[in-house]
């Protein structure tokens, strides 16, 4: 019998006021019984729109209906048959956007909480499950794979499974990507992020950390020299966009990219690390994406007594997921909406001591269908502050379109890329934010598994013409 | 992990370590740094490469003992292992075919402008070097520096070695003197390489840094060592670390070198300038 709540399970959560001074998980995920029950809420639709809207295409309602059975392990090969990092995309897709945006039942009430069940069973099969991993026969042939973030890790799991011998080469000295320097533990515990890379090389995967590509080697030397037969670049996101502003080389000015590495990937909030960051006491994050709420979330955690998220539009258009913002200001982040900085304010050491804002209010849509936000003469005012932490977006890393003959990008820098993810550049391929620039971790894993199978088309017709 | 092969001290605080890192030995080029981690709790530590043997696959680093990590450094033994060491990062200096160059190295910055004396000397280019340092107990890498100069003049602040006065003195006087250079090469701490630039502008002899500012990941991802060049925001670790002098700011490259002294954390700074700032 279907359950016909209107509204999801909710999910339990660390209350508001412990969480934000501490790096623990903020949601604690279902139990078993509130899996089950959410799990009947699915009506099992014959057209499946969910699977339509999720970028690695899980079958979702084939693994909700084994969770309703009570069939976690099912549910959960189910899953990994698609996704090659199920606990991960449970805790940080935006799926809201995505498959539960076409669920049936969200057309009256809330849709199925697929993301939070997609979790469970990720947690459940973490904590029971049988995680004998078999090492596929190895075809003997060789593909590197740039960048150990979310695009490719994917792309290594999919060829790997597939019997490819995979090398993936990461910058730095831990694989990851953005799901070890970006994403909070808070959100996304870096143990879950460890055991996924660990799976992998249980498969086979060889991870070399430390090798920046572009630099140490060339991607014409991992053909050559190497004897690599194809190349996926999953590079990442690069430069930190500023605002150019007056004040910005301030000390006490950070990018986020800065900011949440220090945290997240160096650990800057255990004493038991050497990582150096300031701990504002009233700090301002300017920007409204996922990126500006981890970072002023981070700020709280440090121990701010203030945190400002300072965005030039309107609530409406905060380009962070809902349940972000809802978590930020349950934590006592304060929005400072539809506010322009122009100014940073130092002291007579150089350090910041105030922001300078302007109002804004909106106009006429611009190119991007949102209402442009336009000043407000003589609203300028100051907010007292000691850090200020710039969030707002990146441009692709010219590490390796800049030392790789024949890579093509466009204007913005990104690397151009056909329908099947293959580059200008023949038997190299690129997804994630090398391609899109600042972008989604599904999105990117969406990306390595088309290019992943694109590879083999590829390789499957180099050598078996 | 990469092995310590050798390791001597130079000076109270100042240690030379030979790392066995052979992807990183074959390719690395003068002007060219990496980051190493001493433990999994360390530092990202940038340092630039002071010297390498393509055949062995060694790299050599010399790195001022003023942080956590790098006092660790000093106390680790040949055997023993760096948890990490990542680069050639940067870019390596450019130098357009000149004929006399002048080195001027400060303190811990000799580890450094060695390999750019060394390279220009080996490629037949009339090399002067004036190193500068507090005082002769911490004067290093002399013999080296001899070795790959027609003129070495080394300055002390307290004139207990060599000649008494700052590097840009030195400088001042050869240029007074009539000595032609076309390029000079300016590595140590912040306020030397601005006094060099700035005596230098006036016959505008071109004049290249090299910066050393805080940064983490050394690829271009965190955008912590921005520096302002000629008015526009530039990333060392990408776009440098060499800069052309006469365009820096270096009040407020001081400014933010200086960041992590105040720091509430217990201060485990590790940029090499701030630390030869006292040599």
């Amino acid at each position: 019998m279907a359950n016909m709540s209107p509204i999801k399970n909710p999910m339990p959560e660390q209350d508001p006021n412990v969480r934000a001074r501490n790096f623990e998980e903020v949601t604690l995920g279902y139990t078993e019984e509130m899996a089950i029950d959410e799990a009947k809420r699915c009506l099992n639709c014959k057209t499946m729109p969910c699977v339509a809207g999720c970028p690695v295409n899980v079958q979702i309602p084939r693994f909700i209906q084994l969770i309703a059975d009570g069939k976690f392990a099912e549910a959960c090969a189910v899953i990994k048959e698609t996704s090659s990092l199920p606990a991960v995309c449970g805790r940080v897709c935006t799926q809201e956007t995505q498959c539960e945006s076409k669920c049936t039942r969200g057309i009256k009430g809330e849709p199925v909480a697929i993301g939070r069940l997609e979790r469970f069973v990720a947690d459940w099969d973490m904590k029971h499950g049988n995680h004998q991993i078999e090492k596929p026969v190895s075809n003997g042939i060789k593909v590197a794979i740039i960048g150990a973030g979310p695009a490719g890790l994917t792309c290594a799991g999919d060829l790997a499974k597939l019997g490819y011998e995979v090398t993936v080469f990461e910058a730095f000295h831990k694989a990851g990507g953005v799901l070890v320097y970006g994403i909070p533990e808070f959100r996304l515990p870096k143990v879950i992020v460890q055991k996924e890379v660990e799976n992998l090389e249980k498969m086979g995967v060889k991870i070399m950390t430390n090798m920046v590509i572009g630099k140490v080697l060339s991607i014409d030397e991992l053909f050559q020299e190497y004897n690599f037969q194809a190349v996926f670049i999953g590079s990442g996101a690069g430069l930190p966009m500023f605002m150019g502003i007056e004040g910005e080389g301030l000390s006490g000015v950070y990018s986020a990219n800065e900011f949440l590495t220090r945290i997240n990937l160096m650990k800057a909030y255990r004493d038991d690390y050497d990582t150096p960051i300031r701990k504002g006491k009233s700090v301002a994050v300017v920007g409204g994406g996922n990126v500006a709420m981890d970072a002023a979330r981070s700020a709280m955690r440090l121990g701010a007594e203030h945190v400002y998220i300072i965005y030039r539009r309107s609530e409406e258009e905060l380009p962070a997921r809902r349940e972000e913002v809802h978590h930020a200001k349950e934590e006592g982040i304060e929005f400072m909406l539809l506010s322009n900085p122009l100014k940073i304010h130092g002291d007579e050491n150089g350090n910041v001591n105030s922001i300078e804002c302007i109002k804004m209010e909106l106009g006429e849509p611009d190119a991007s269908g949102r209402r442009r936000p336009l000043p407000v003469e003589g609203s300028n005012f100051a907010v007292p502050v000691d850090t200020v932490i710039m969030s707002l977006g990146t441009s692709p890393n010219p590490l390796l379109r800049s030392t790789t003959d024949g890579l093509e990008a466009n204007n913005r820098g990104c690397l151009i890329t056909n329908a099947g993810m293959a580059t200008s550049k023949e038997g190299v391929y690129a997804g994630g934010d090398a391609v899109t620039g600042a972008a989604t971790v599904i999105l990117a894993m969406g990306a390595g598994k088309t290019a992943a199978q694109s590879i083999h088309e590829y390789l499957q017709s180099k050598f078996h013409a | 992990m990469y092995k310590i092969v050798e390791k001597r001290k130079l000076n109270d605080n100042v240690v030379l370590v030979k790392v066995d890192a052979p992807f990183i030995a074959r390719k690395v080029l003068p002007g060219q740094f990496v980051i190493f981690r001493i433990d999994e709790q360390g530092e990202r530590v940038p340092v630039t490469v002071a010297d390498y043997d393509r055949e062995k696959g060694t790299i050599t680093l010399i790195v001022q003992t003023v942080g956590r990590s790098t006092i660790m450094l000093g106390e680790m033994e040949e055997g023993e292992f760096l948890q990490d060491v990542v680069g050639p990062l940067g870019l390596p200096t450019e130098l357009d075919n000149p004929q006399r160059v002048c080195v001027i190295g400060g303190g811990v910055g000799c580890a450094i402008a060695y390999p750019q004396a060394k390279a220009l000397y080996t490629a037949g280019v009339q090399v002067d070097v004036i190193a500068g340092f507090r005082s002769k107990d911490i004067v290093i890498l002399e013999e080296e520096m001899k070795a790959v100069s027609q003129h070495y003049y080394v300055m002390t602040d307290d004139g207990s070695y060599g000649e008494k006065g700052l590097v840009t003195q030195k400088l001042q006087q050869l240029l007074d003197e009539g000595v032609q250079y076309d390029t000079v090469i300016a590595i140590g701490p912040i306020p030397m390489m601005k006094f060099v630039s700035l005596t230098t502008k006036p016959a505008n002899i071109k004049t290249i840094v090299s910066l050393n500012p805080i940064m983490i990941d050394g690829t271009g991802m965190c955008g912590g060592c921005r520096v302002t060049v000629g008015g526009e925001t530039k990333f060392a670790c990408v776009d440098g670390p060499d800069f052309d002098g006469h365009l820096v700011d270096f009040d407020e490259l001081m400014r933010r070198n200086a960041v992590n002294k105040t720091q509430e954390t217990h201060d485990r700074e590790h940029c090499r300038l701030r630390g030869a700032n006292n040599g």
